[in-house]
């Protein structure tokens, strides 16, 4: 049920993606998302969906469910297919029934907005969320973010407070289960009835929950403190992160890319809409 | 009276995803009706697995649970009617607490099978009475109560729904002496006085030695033993080899009888141990 979302989900292993530096990852994620919105020209898409399917093949993450992970987007992506298909004016018509209008430009701009919605969701998180633990991530956020403290901007703090939210997320989901089980068990119905009465069956669920998170969260907070956490003051770390020759190979293959659909949006600018 | 068997049912965690894992696996065995079981296996051996699967919380990946003879899955809208027959109490109950009081907490079984209001009220009274609930904590707030009373509260709402199998994933761990033998000594009158059956896993031998009559042992997702409590405790080798022991006491009259005492080789109890050690004393002339 819950455990089913794989978006946002890590996946331990050990290939080039998985080894890199978080700090080269969040940069090259950076590079890719302004790339993906740079593509204009058929080839150039082309290109795109090319290099984010070889990416999530480099990173040797089971294609399968990944691919299993999409369907929550699957809605979003068929509201903006319908709405290109039928509101894009163009030239080309296509298909024609009373008020509805469909162009040759309208297809077309419906299938780039699959490949970019796509391409979008799945070269982000196989580039950083599915091959980077979550400690490792907020450690790059955080030191890639580290010269803002010169302006007194608490970096470490919302660092730390980042990487406990996501550690509690998969604790909440485990509790929330056992909560709905429990529930369950005596007899609460979650999946019947109409609007009001589902919103009410919620209750014997939402209210252990907050009040086991509160309670959760006063323990971590005690816990913290007997063991002399004051902030990032002067802190140091078990693990440094440091630059490999791996990053920097990373950053060209990415630096290809981008020159890539560039070219290709200006020397083959076939089908741009 | 009800039945539940458990015919080859297998039970996959994660299923699909990288981190996918049997919990159980082939399982084939009868609940035994109108005693208590225990159910005991150590950590990790597919306990609490198991009792979900009786109440139809999780969904065998192979195999079937038959209840009175019919699969529970049969007609998934009637699962419910499933969790009213099978009271499922489960490990730490004392967080699904909610209600504003004592009482309301307890009702919402009851509630949720559709009774009406005097029947419920006689219901909340009699759970109440059989897991040592007073009436002064009835109208207090749950979430003001002792980590002990919580814990009797929540078994009492799944008793106030009066099942036929009464199951408890370990009812007793992390209560004093008092607190478990309230618990255990109120679950075995409600099954004395209701005639149903109850299953309860437990990690505490003497727990189940006192209160079981008949124990399911579980080894690494499979079931690795049943049978009469005093016959499973009578090969304490067999158990010794998948991470269990007997009762203490048992291990003690064990040594007792090694040393050349005439002990009987069944005693699993403290008083069982000391009327047996008492009448050796009269026969060799002591007392
Ligand atoms: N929600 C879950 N997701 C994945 N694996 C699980 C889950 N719950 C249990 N398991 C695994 O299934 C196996 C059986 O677990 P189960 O909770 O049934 O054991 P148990 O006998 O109740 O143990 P304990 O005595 O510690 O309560 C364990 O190896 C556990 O790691
Ligand atoms: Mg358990």
């Amino acid at each position: 049920m819950m455990r089913d979302i794989t978006l946002g989900q890590y996946f331990p292993g050990t290939s080039v993606l998985h080894r890199s530096d978080p700090r080269m990852k969040l940069i090259l994620t950076l590079i890719f998302i302004v790339f993906v919105f740079l593509a204009k020209s058929l080839w150039a898409y082309v290109w795109l969906f090319v290099f984010t399917f070889s990416l999530l093949i480099v990173s040797r993450l089971p294609v399968k469910v990944i691919l299993k992970g999409l369907k929550p987007v699957l809605f979003i992506i068929a509201i903006t297919v319908i709405f290109n298909l039928f509101l894009t004016k163009g030239e080309d018509l296509l298909f024609e029934c009373k008020f509805i209008h469909i162009y040759f430009e309208g297809v077309m701009f419906a299938v780039y907005m699959i490949i970019r919605i796509v391409c979008l969701i799945l070269g982000t998180s196989v580039i950083l969320t599915y091959t980077t633990s979550p400690v490792d991530l907020t450690d790059g956020i955080e030191q890639l973010l580290s010269p803002l403290k010169k302006i007194k901007i608490p970096v470490h703090e919302f660092a730390m407070m980042m990487s406990i939210a996501l550690r509690f997320i998969p604790t909440l989901t485990e509790e929330t289960e056992k909560i709905m089980n429990a529930q369950k068990a005596r007899g609460a119905d979650l999946s019947s009835g109409g609007l009001i009465k589902r919103a009410k069956a919620l209750i014997p669920i939402l209210i252990p929950l907050f009040v086991s998170s509160l309670r959760r969260a006063d323990e971590l907070a005690t816990a913290m403190e007997c063991r002399c956490y004051r902030g990032g003051d002067g802190r140091t770390r078990m693990k440094r992160l440091k630059y490999s020759p791996r990053d920097l190979v990373l950053f060209l293959v990415f630096a290809a890319f981008g020159t890539g659909i560039i070219l290709l949006n200006i020397f083959i600018p076939y089908l741009v809409i | 009276m009800s039945t539940i068997t458990l015919q080859n049912v297998s039970y996959l965690y994660s299923a699909g995803t990288p981190f996918e894992k049997y919990a159980l696996k082939d399982i084939n065995v009868t609940i035994p009706s109108g005693r208590i079981t225990g159910l005991i296996g150590h950590t990790g051996s597919g306990k609490s697995t198991l009792v979900q699967l009786l109440n139809g919380l999780l969904r065998p990946t192979e195999g079937k649970i038959l209840l009175d003879g019919r699969d529970i899955w049969e007609d998934e809208k009637k699962i419910r009617d499933v969790r009213f027959k099978v009271g499922l109490v489960m490990q730490y109950p004392e967080y699904q607490l909610f209600e504003e009081t004592v009482r309301k907490d307890v009702a919402f079984g009851p509630k949720n099978m559709g009774l009406e209001a005097p029947e419920i009220e006689e219901r909340v009274k009699m759970a109440a009475f059989f897991c040592g609930i007073t009436e002064d904590l009835l109208d207090k707030s749950p979430f003001e109560l002792s980590g002990g009373q919580k814990r009797r509260v929540a078994i009492a709402g799944v008793i106030a729904m009066r099942p036929e199998f009464l199951i408890l994933d370990e009812p007793s761990a992390g209560l004093d002496p008092v607190g478990r033998d309230t618990i255990l000594g109120g679950i075995k009158k409600y099954r004395e006085e209701t005639g149903g059956s109850v299953v309860i896993v437990s990690h505490s031998m003497e727990d189940v030695a006192v209160y079981c009559d008949s124990l399911i042992v579980m080894n690494k997702g499979a079931v690795y033993a049943e049978g009469d409590t005093r016959e499973i405790f009578s090969t304490p080798e067999k158990l010794y080899g998948v991470g269990l022991d007997v009762p203490q006491i048992t291990g003690v009259t064990e040594a007792l009888r090694s040393k050349g005492l005439g002990l009987p080789s069944d005693i699993l109890t403290v008083s069982e141990a000391r009327d047996a050690i008492l009448s050796l004393a009269k026969r060799r002339g002591l007392l």
